[in-house]
């Protein structure tokens, strides 16, 4: 690992050496077999690393492949004979019809009401009681053990007031109070930055969601107003669910994959 | 004049009135009649002025509106005034009157896919039928039963042609391929006519007064080009090659053209001869889907009209189809009609000018078919508005609106007399309406599923329908 340019101004003043161009030349052809060596011999990490580098090279060297060759070989016309016979007049035409456009409404609407969803993570480990709260003692001699403090991350809305603390039982702390998520929309594989609206369902119980707990695989409604989603009738989305994916607790921040 | 002496002229007025034809040429000077003038008389006068021989029968309209009472009447609820001239524009109705169908004669099962086309031969003796599961059907119009089943085909048949001489049918496949059939045998005649890379969208043959037997035809593809096909010679004689988009629609105009609308927004016209293109009339907003010519009933229907005559030789059929030809077309040009996906519709006279004549707007979805009625006088316009308009097949304006389907109507059909209008929907309905009412005549349920493709026989006896229920039903009265 050269440091300073001494080999580039030698070359400078003096020229390259005279059997540059061959040694070049046969450095070049040894590459192939350097590589070959080195990601069967690296270990560990490393070797990781440059597995999963050659793979996606290779995928895409067959994906480029693939692309040329369809362009050269005359694709025969589809002979088979298929079901759903239309006349000429609607064979460019969109067979779904409103009506179907109409049913998948009203099926995600019977979805949303039964609460059943379609999610990334279906099951996740659950978290004991123990684990989710941590007994604070009280009193003058610290007997008393009925309040209980949330070890996980919780959101609380922005017009929240504390109940007077003599008589709150729950107490969620400030330091694991979060308003924000990073939110990965699937398809387009981009995360933002999104205000959290509010905590739809954890999956431990409803006990915690009525607390505002948010731990992985809890179901947030965030504010999509910045992605500038618009439903088919034409009105602007600005609400939208999406899972928990990571251990908030953990990682200090809210990681979640949007639900489309 | 023959005034009725029995009534007795009460108000003792006259009115001036002037007989014009539908072109607009006044039959003779300005009379004075009586206000108790109605149709019936109007009807001898027009026969009179005309030297006709037989009585023929008129529909009389002022201002596009039929005269049904007499003048007094009219006079009175249209509060005209006496000292203009009053014109009325007489019409020639077909002597003959179809009866329009109201019940389903039989129910004919036999395809195993849906039916995509239906189609009566011009002389009305024999019915075919295209279907998605490759074959070709002929049907016994006599004991409605299938008669030959035709296999050959590779992929679903869209379309099916008859000659206008009767002794060809075509059918174009969704694999691009046409094939040729006897319909006495149900034989197919020589191997199939290959050339188009994309499914065949419609077909159109060569009239019989430009050349009798029947031997060209044009076929449309979705590949963007038209051919012209010899029947004798079993190859593709000229290729139109110019859209750039799938052509939707072809027709072979009386006059020895070929029209072409196609997705591209265009209608080219083509002259026969070399294959080269004479217009390009340019103004729709979206795809044309469906042309129709003023003489089209004639050149489909060749030689053959209401009394049933048959032909012995190629010539007489050619002379007899140039008669009725010229009779039908008189000295207008012809005039086409094109109905698009932007659910407007322009009125052409290509001969004449590559600017429209008219536009005729007002449905609310795309014009599927659009049909001028066998006499010229009306156009009939289907669109997936659920609605059938109708319009002055002369001028171009709107006359009335059908409105009865609740699903989106697909083929339109009249009935040979133009009296009666047959439409078929999605709702699996059909539809008959009166043309002089202006309202529905008759209802047809009865198929399972949506009705594809409708048609009329020339000679007004049937009607048959054939949809995506896979049955094909006869109608009669």
């Amino acid at each position: 690992m050269a440091q300073g340019d001494y080999i580039q101004l030698h070359e400078k003043r003096y020229g390259k050496r005279l059997d540059h161009d061959e040694r070049q030349r046969k450095r070049k052809a040894r590459e192939v077999k350097k590589r070959s060596r080195v990601a069967q011999q690296a270990l560990g990490l490393k070797g990781k690393r440059i597995a999963k580098q050659n793979y996606r090279e290779k995928v895409q060297m067959k994906k480029t492949i693939a692309m040329h060759e369809e362009s050269s070989t005359r694709r025969k016309i589809d002979d088979n004979v298929h079901d759903g016979a239309m006349p000429a007049y609607l064979l460019d035409r969109d067979p779904t019809t409103r009506a179907k456009v109409l049913s998948n409404t009203i099926k995600q609407k019977r979805k949303e009401k039964a609460g059943k969803w379609d999610v990334p993570l279906p099951k996740v480990r659950p978290v004991a009681e123990e684990e989710m709260f941590k007994v604070i003692r009280t009193g003058k001699r610290k007997t008393k053990q009925w309040k209980r403090m949330v070890t996980k991350v919780s959101f609380v809305g922005p017009s929240f007031t504390r109940k007077p603390p003599k008589y709150e039982r729950f107490i969620r702390p400030t330091g694991l109070r979060f308003s924000k998520a990073h939110v990965t929309h699937p398809e387009l594989k981009c995360t933002f930055n999104l205000d959290i609206i509010g905590v739809k369902k954890n999956p431990n119980g409803q006990m915690y969601t009525s607390l505002g707990v948010v731990t992985k695989g809890t179901i947030i409604e965030v504010n999509v107003s910045e992605l500038g989603l618009v439903t088919p009738a034409g009105k602007v989305v600005w609400g939208k669910y999406a899972q928990v994916t990571n251990n908030p607790e953990n990682d200090g921040c809210i990681n979640a994959v949007l639900l489309v | 004049m023959a005034v009725e002496e029995g009534a007795s002229t009460s108000s003792g007025n006259t009115v001036m009135c002037l007989l014009t034809n539908p072109e607009g040429e006044p039959l003779g000077a300005p009379l004075y009649l009586p206000q108790n003038v109605g149709p019936p008389q109007l009807q001898e006068i027009v026969n009179k002025l005309l030297n006709n021989d037989e009585k023929l029968p008129y529909a009389f309209y002022i201002s596009d509106q039929e005269l049904v009472v007499q003048l007094e009447s009219y006079l009175a609820q249209k509060k005209v005034s006496v000292e203009k001239v009053l014109r009325i524009v007489y019409q020639p109705q077909a002597v003959f009157r179809i009866r329009p169908v109201n019940r389903c004669s039989a129910t004919i099962a036999g395809h195993t896919e849906a039916v995509l086309s239906v189609s009566f031969s011009p002389d009305g003796k024999h019915l075919a039928s295209g279907s998605g599961d490759t074959t070709v059907r002929l049907w016994d119009l006599n004991t409605q039963t299938p008669l030959f089943t035709c296999t050959g085909h590779k992929n679903w048949v869209l379309f099916i042609a008859w000659s206008p001489d009767g002794k060809h049918l075509v059918s174009g496949s969704k694999s691009g391929e046409l094939l040729l059939w006897d319909p006495q045998t149900g034989k197919q005649l020589g191997g199939p006519l290959t050339g188009h890379k994309k499914w065949i969208t419609a077909i159109s043959w060569e009239p019989v007064h430009l050349q009798a037997p029947s031997r060209r035809f044009v076929s449309a593809s979705k590949d963007g080009d038209a051919r012209i096909w010899d029947t004798s010679l079993k190859k593709c004689v000229i290729s139109l090659t110019g859209h750039t988009l799938a052509v939707t629609c072809v027709k072979w105009g009386g006059d020895g053209h070929i029209y072409t609308g196609s997705q591209d927004c265009t209608i080219k016209v083509w002259e026969t001869t070399q294959g080269k293109l004479i217009r390009e009339l340019k103004g729709h907003g979206h795809w044309v889907n469906s042309l129709a010519l003023s003489t089209e009933y004639v050149l489909r229907t060749g030689a053959y009209d209401h009394t049933g005559k048959t032909f012995s030789s190629p010539e007489e059929m050619k002379e007899a189809a140039l008669a009725r030809y010229k009779k039908m077309r008189g000295n207008a040009p012809e005039r086409l009609v094109s109905g698009s996906d932007d659910f407007t519709m322009f009125l052409w006279e290509p001969a004449l000018s590559k600017h429209h004549k008219a536009r005729l707007t007002g449905h609310q979805q795309l014009v599927n078919h659009v049909y001028f009625s066998p006499d010229g006088q009306w156009l009939a316009s289907a669109s997936f508005d659920k609605s059938v308009k109708l319009w002055n097949g002369i001028t171009g304006t709107f006359i009335a609106t059908f409105r009865g389907h609740v699903g989106p109507v697909y083929q339109i059909s009249w009935s040979a007399d133009s009296r009666l209008l047959l439409s078929g929907s999605k709702d699996s309905t059909l539809k008959v309406w009166d043309i002089r009412t202006h309202k529905l005549k008759e209802d047809l349920p009865g198929h399972a599923d949506e009705v594809f493709s409708v048609d009329w026989s020339p000679d007004g006896e049937k009607v048959a329908s054939g949809g995506k229920d896979r049955v094909l039903k006869l109608w009669m009265n």
